[in-house]
């Protein structure tokens, strides 16, 4: 009868015979083998899924009252700020949400580094994953420019204009980012539609090919061994415990945990002091008036310190891209056959530490308006940065290490 | 291209400047809770702020609902245009114009609405307390907190006037800064100098709340949303150590 | 497993659940309270003014609120001694079933006798009717007392917005809330006077 075969009976068997939900269900949940040893450091993953649907929820629901007019667009996050029913919350969510999709986001990306997460089978994932990266970077970026403040505006200005700075094609690209000879409101325009149509298209595309090369080959772990080395006399990883009950259950706990602070962030004190939603941009914008500190949201501002440290504009628009391109190749710059930090030796962790601190207080100095100090430190911070990626491919050719265990260790 | 590098330019040498006669900026110690304060602020700001800058996204109605004023009070008291009650505290130009007219006029009245959070509640305290006499400028007015300003000292009659005292000071390189030193008073004024810090904290309070009205709605939340997640999550982690009972 | 961790697992499991379900209750109130008109909607929407000092018998002001045309119209005595022989050809000749406010419950259907002030929309399916003021005959009633006709359907009212018997129209036309200021200024969208509104 052209009808699938299936043992399910009354709704989800007629749901069954038409698409194959139960073999969905425990592909990826009910028979998905996770290892057993999961720590904090794993709650990110589905954590980064929680803000996503937070980020979509509460921005479709923004669209029902804004427009991308530059000579509406200010007062009308005003508008929903007073005007409309809970609009102020809506609002705080979704500007919490951005800056909290990007602690949750670093922090995932750590774990990677860590355990080794993005070595062979798993190098695709990575691959999406830093994909994704990029596109939320650009997804924020519009989506700061949309409140039309004078920090969207000038922020804008001076990252569009990094683009006119490439040899040859820079006049005609910038004019074709902006589509006009400023930003303006066709600018703001057409962010509005990448922002919420293409973008989240993208990503929820790239999400769903992230996970799903994920189930292809299963979850890594903190001692960075496969689990699928060892399986019982029924083909069962004997160090894999089904992703359903066990980590479904545990992630409503992290994500119970994420919502106290991410909501308590929300109700107390959503702008963070200026961090999350810059002092700046409670002025219009003004082509006229330029902010005393141009500076990115706190998610950027690593890169932008790495920008600043080359004289040249071009070439720190290049070098700034270079740091973001050096990510991606970490599968096969790393050339270790150890994955996890838990067996590799104090070079290593050294160097970790090292890059790690370089990212974080270049976040700090981009923040910050430079003297001597402060551009001689970002010059050795972003050397430090790159060494990393230097270091590892010397260090990982013959990488001595501790034993590595057979089966988990929790 | 050009552009980019005087941003950078001026980002870098920013410091340069921050550095000289900045003068300290004393807490306003603002409390957004006491109605008392914002009343007397919203009626100090509209006898004396309101004659030239708007506050185009507060309205009448919402400020009577938060301030604890009815609708009788407000209209009597507070309204000095044709304005109906629900609708904006505007003046005779909006955002949009007062940029058009800053480009021909240099300085125009900003719209208020939005100024405690664009500079913070410490900054417009000491700007208001911070006008002193200069008679080397056309409106015969300086500001120890925002130098060359135009607008004019309005609370005179209520602080009386001061003048600043700076001290001079030449380094190496023969660049002189001045460095405030303090103030001192030549007039006195219909208030005390305690009356008038008050009178000022209440104007900036008042400012504050119509930054945003909602931060006393979302504060008052805040205990509720995060008993409640607690109670959720300790439940939640409950039922995972029961699961992971199995596992270990 | 034993049954004590059973029992407890199930109702752990039910706990959690139900205050998770109530948190998400809570959490969706906000996004569907968005929904309802804002305070820019409420402020507009609010009232409107009409001045009917310069209105004659028969003629109608039209003003809008709320997006609705509101029909003001004049009747002089010869249109309101009409009303009360009509009752056998209407359906709802004592506006039981129609929208109005209480004072207008009624043969006229308004504060003042004269001044009828209605919802101009048809309750059929939402046309806006044309008024006939004159006691002639008409094409679609040659017994025709004043009133209005909807173009779209055929439905007829009286000159109080009363629906007769016959027609696509179920129920008299909607009466406003409305209140008078003074002798010639009414104030749709309230039934209350306030002090400067």
């Amino acid at each position: 009868m052209g009808l699938r075969k299936t043992n399910e009976k009354g709704l989800l068997g007629w749901f069954d015979k038409r698409l194959p939900v139960m073999d969905m269900w425990n592909d990826h949940m009910a028979k998905y083998y996770a290892p057993s040893n999961f720590n904090f450091w794993y709650f990110f993953g589905s954590l980064a899924l929680l803000v996503l649907v937070n980020q979509l929820l509460t921005g479709i629901w923004l669209t029902m009252h804004y427009k991308p007019d530059a000579a509406q667009a200010f007062g009308l996050v005003e508008y929903i700020m007073r005007d409309v029913p809970w609009g102020w919350l809506i609002r705080y969510l979704h500007t919490t949400g951005a800056s909290a999709f990007f602690i949750v986001v670093y922090l995932h990306m750590f774990r990677g580094l860590m355990y080794g997460s993005y070595k062979k089978p798993r190098e695709l994932i990575w691959t999406f994953g830093m994909i994704i990266y990029v596109a939320l970077m650009a997804e924020a970026f519009m989506g700061y420019v949309l409140p039309w403040g004078n920090m969207s505006f000038w922020g804008a200005k001076v990252i569009t204009q990094l683009f006119g700075t490439i040899p040859m094609i820079g006049d005609v690209l910038l004019e074709g980012i902006r589509g006009d000879y400023n930003i303006s409101d066709a600018t703001l325009n057409r962010f509005f539609a990448l922002h919420v149509v293409a973008l989240p298209i993208v990503l929820l595309i790239l999400v769903f090919l992230h996970i799903a090369a994920l189930h292809a080959v299963g979850s890594n772990n903190p001692d960075g061994i496969e689990i699928k080395d060892y399986k019982d006399e029924n083909g069962i990883p004997k160090d894999g415990i089904p992703f359903h009950p066990y980590y479904s259950v545990k992630d409503i706990f992290g994500i119970g945990m994420f919502l106290i602070v991410f909501l308590g962030i929300v109700f107390l004190k959503p702008d963070m002091g200026g961090l999350f939603l810059e002092h700046d941009n409670y002025n219009i914008a003004n082509p006229g008036s330029t902010p005393a500190h141009i500076k990115p949201v706190w998610y950027f501002t690593p890169f932008f310190a790495i920008l600043k440290v080359v004289p040249n504009p071009f070439g720190g628009m290049v070098v700034m891209f270079a740091a973001i391109i050096a990510l991606f190749l970490l599968p096969w710059v790393d050339r270790s056959e150890v994955k996890s930090i838990r067996y590799r030796l104090l070079p290593f962790k050294l160097a970790l530490t090292a890059f790690v601190t370089s990212f974080v207080v270049l976040g700090y100095l981009g923040m910050v308006s430079w003297g001597p100090g402060e551009k001689l430190l970002a010059q050795v911070l972003t050397g430090i940065y790159f060494l990393y990626f230097v270091f590892l491919f010397v260090y990982t050719k013959n990488e001595k290490h501790k034993p590595i265990p057979e089966r988990l260790t929790h | 291209m050009k552009n980019l590098i005087l941003i950078v330019t001026l980002l870098l040498s920013a410091n340069v400047f921050a550095s000289s006669g900045e003068a300290h900026l004393e807490p306003a110690q603002t409390n957004i809770r006491s109605k008392e304060s914002l009343q007397n602020g919203a009626k100090y700001y509209m006898n004396y702020c309101s004659g030239c800058h708007s506050l185009q996204y507060q309205r009448y109605n919402r400020m009577a609902k938060d301030l604890g004023l009815t609708k009788d009070e407000v209209v009597e008291n507070l309204i000095f245009t044709d304005a109906k009650f629900p609708e904006h505290m505007t003046n005779t130009m909006d955002n949009d114009q007062v940029q058009e007219r800053e480009w021909f006029h240099k300085a125009f009245p900003k719209d208020l609405t939005l100024i405690a959070k664009a500079r913070g509640v410490d900054w417009l305290y000491n700007y208001l307390k911070g006008f002193y006499k200069d008679s080397s400028r056309p409106i015969g007015w300086n500001n120890t907190i925002f130098k060359g300003a135009s607008m004019p000292n309005v609370l005179w009659e209520l602080q009386g006037i001061q003048e600043a005292k700076f001290e001079e000071h030449e380094d190496e390189h023969g660049i002189v800064t001045h460095t405030f030193k303090g103030f001192k008073k030549v007039t006195e004024g219909t208030m005390s100098e305690e009356e008038f810090d008050k009178t000022v904290r209440d104007i900036v309070n008042f400012l504050d709340y119509t930054a945003e009205p909602a931060r006393l709605i979302r504060m008052s939340m805040a205990p509720w949303v995060l008993f409640f997640l607690v109670i959720f999550t300790l439940l939640a982690y409950s039922l995972k150590k029961n699961y992971f009972k199995d596992v270990h | 497993m034993t049954d004590k961790v059973n029992e407890s697992r199930r109702n752990l499991l039910i706990a959690t659940s139900v205050v998770g379900a109530i948190g998400a209750g809570f959490a969706a109130v906000p996004f569907i309270k968005s929904w309802m008109p804002s305070e820019r909607a409420k402020a507009a929407g609010g009232i409107v003014k009409a001045n009917v000092s310069k209105l004659e018998s028969g003629q109608k002001l039209q003003v809008k609120w709320r997006g609705q045309p509101i029909f003001i119209v004049k009747r002089d005595k010869t249109l309101l001694d009409t009303l009360p022989e009509l009752s056998g050809r209407l359906k709802d000749p004592n506006s039981e079933e129609s929208i109005q406010p209480e004072f207008a419950k009624n043969l006229h259907r308004s504060l003042k006798e004269e001044i009828l002030v209605m919802v101009g929309i048809c309750t059929h399916l939402g046309c806006s009717p044309k008024v006939y003021p004159e006691i002639v005959p008409q094409a679609f009633d040659s017994d025709w007392k004043g009133g209005f006709f909807c173009p779209c359907h055929g439905s007829t009212f009286d000159i109080s917005g009363r629906v007769f018997k016959g027609v696509p129209a179920g129920t008299n036309m909607v009466i406003p809330p409305y209140v008078y200021e003074d002798e010639n200024n009414l104030i749709i969208g309230t039934d209350k006077l306030e002090g400067g509104a």
